[in-house]
């Protein structure tokens, strides 16, 4: 059977073995690495975890000091960057793909977003600081326009100053283009013939996205958006920029709110001479975690019971 | 069993009408079809392009209602594109644009201000391959229904009912109607898009390629159905398979390179065509 330029049966066994090998070396890699990193939070971090950690303030004492505070800064945040991210990425997405005729500024808008995406947080931490926090300089915070009473919950000022409300907008500046591509990629993966069926069976253009496209892009979108919601409540820099807090005695009570997050309480206490304060870090890593893990387990439940009717 | 006889039927008719080829001068083939028939679609100097390549040169065709009309020819020579034209499914397709007249009992197609979501819910389509949502048997029925803002349960209970039983698919699938419509055969899934158009209520039911992605078997049962289907609908269907033109057409259009070379009654195209190239395309010499 042997035709010209064959390479021999032992060589060819001999390669399969190597690249094996070297992939499975690669995870190894990542495995150890991850598990170390994990292992090592963990054996620092647990003595610190009690249920007083969670529900108390920070302190110059570690072992009175706990996280209220940048937890439910952290929830507030993500939770704005949600409701203000997600629906704006999905609809610009949908614009892009559904409605925008292919044109020279499309593609432009495109290759924007895509640029956007690689940007360093933190120069959207500076875009952020002008335009919310400082609202291009229209009017001072001793002079803001102010909506409601302070003790309300609707309570709002503009500018914004370094509060809750401004926090969640920079994140949901990040995340945004990430949030866009990932929805267009999962409209681009719906086959244009249910969209000609529901075309031709007199469906408005609206109609089709709304009955057909989206429901069926809906579990991949929905995992952009988990992506999307794990990076931003892992983001320290841009807050940092905006003003966001390293100590703060109160949880946010309106969108006017001081905040601090996980993120900056944690670089606030690693960096701190004394060990004690590394073991609290390290327990709040620990809460990070476990918020990420709540974040995406809900995210795979939901896309679970989306997926159900689809599958024959 | 019923789709056999007549396949038969038409192929006996080449062998015992190809020893009068020399009365296929006949000009009497555009009569009957208007005699029997209205006309469902006019077309008059119809001419199309994809940006700058015309596929459609000056077609005059009418097409008569309720009968099957088929567009035959070689691939690429615009009969789906004129298919697409008469439900304008081209508006999708960025530089397509058509010249000329095309009237659906009288109303223009090709008008700039033509409301295109209520002319395709008078023309059903359905598409080569089957392409059933994602979705129940019973939601891809109620589909077109629903955007017609019937969302009463017994209403679209009955609909459904009614157009499974014209798909011939009812009695499969009676008792699975909530599962999902990607559980179906290739033939079950193409009756179920051809039921999806006709529970919208179509004047006229355009098929392109409908039976190109299914077994023998599937094709005879869709086969079956389009001749059922004709005593309702004006159907307009595209395909390759000339048998396939011969069984269930009345009428025949060949198409060559963007031209409607010759049209008229299914029988007499087949067995004493005017033109040459007819000829040398229905007896397989070419394309």
């Amino acid at each position: 059977m042997k035709t010209g330029r064959t390479i021999p049966q032992a060589k060819r066994i001999l390669s399969n073995r190597l690249m094996w090998a070297a992939c499975l070396g690669a995870t190894t890699i990542a495995v150890l690495v991850l598990s170390a990193l994990l292992i090592t939070i963990a054996i620092e971090g647990t003595g610190a975890l009690s249920w007083s950690f969670l529900t108390s303030f920070a302190s110059r004492k570690p072992a009175q000091a706990g996280i209220i505070a940048p937890l439910m800064g952290s929830i507030w945040v993500c939770a704005i960057c949600a409701i203000v991210a997600i629906p704006v990425g999905i609809g610009t997405a949908i614009y892009l793909e559904e409605y925008a005729r292919r044109s020279r500024i499309k593609s432009l808008i495109q290759l924007n977003i895509s640029n956007l995406s690689g940007v360093p947080s933190i120069v959207y931490g500076i875009l952020a600081l002008v335009a919310f926090v400082r609202f291009f300089g229209i009017r001072s915070a001793d002079d803001a326009w102010t909506f409601g009473n302070a003790e309300s919950i609707f309570y709002l000022q503009i500018p914004f100053g370094p509060s809750v409300i401004a926090g969640g907008l920079t994140l949901a500046l990040v995340v945004l283009p990430i949030m866009i591509i990932s929805s267009q990629e999962a409209l681009r993966s719906v086959p244009q013939s249910l969209r000609q069926a529901a075309l031709a069976l007199g469906s408005t253009q609206w109609q089709v996205v709304w009955h057909v496209t989206l429901p069926a892009a809906l579990p991949t979108i929905m995992t952009g958006a988990i992506l999307s919601m794990s990076r931003a409540i892992g983001e320290a820099a841009p807050l940092l920029v905006i003003g966001g807090f390293l100590l703060v005695f109160q949880t946010p009570a309106n969108l006017m709110s001081d905040f601090t997050v996980l993120p900056l309480q944690i670089y606030n206490w690693a960096g701190r001479p004394q060990s004690d304060f590394h073991k609290i870090a390290a327990a709040a890593i620990i809460v990070q975690l476990v918020v990420l893990l709540a974040f995406n387990t809900i995210a795979i439940i939901i896309r679970q019971k989306l997926q159900r009717p689809l599958q024959s | 069993m019923k789709a056999i006889p007549s396949p038969e039927t038409n192929m006996e008719q080449p062998t015992t009408t190809s020893t009068s080829h020399s009365h296929s001068g006949s000009p009497t083939i555009g009569e009957p079809m208007t005699l029997r028939n209205d006309t469902a679609i006019e077309m008059q100097n119809l001419s199309a392009w994809y940006s700058k390549n015309q596929v459609l040169h000056a077609i005059d065709l009418d097409i008569a209602a309720k009968q099957v009309c088929a567009f035959i020819g070689p691939s690429g020579c615009g009969k789906s594109t004129l298919l697409r034209w008469l439900n304008r499914m081209n508006d999708t397709i960025p530089g397509a644009r058509a010249t000329g007249k095309i009237a659906l009992h009288g109303v223009s197609l090709l008008e700039p201000t033509l409301d295109v979501v209520d002319l395709r819910r008078r023309v059903g389509m359905v598409f080569q391959k089957p392409n059933p949502f994602p979705k129940s048997i019973f939601d891809n029925v109620a589909f077109g229904p629903r955007l017609h803002r019937i969302y009463s349960r017994t209403d679209l209970e009955e609909l459904v009912e009614q157009s499974l039983r014209a798909s011939a698919l009812w009695d499969e699938v009676k008792d699975r109607l909530t599962s999902s419509a990607l559980g179906l055969s290739g033939g079950q899934q193409q009756r179920l898009c051809i039921a999806r158009a006709i529970a919208v209520g179509p004047e006229l039911l355009l098929m392109d390629e409908p039976c190109s992605a299914l077994d023998p078997r599937s094709t005879a049962s869709i086969e079956e159905l389009i001749r059922e289907l004709r005593a309702t609908y004006t159907i307009v269907i595209v395909t390759h398979n000339m048998q396939q033109a011969s069984r269930v057409s009345d009428t025949t259009a060949f198409f060559y390179e963007g031209k409607l070379v010759e049209t008229g009654p299914t029988d007499v195209l087949f067995t004493t065509p005017k033109e040459r190239r007819t000829e040398d395309y229905v007896t397989g010499r070419f394309g």
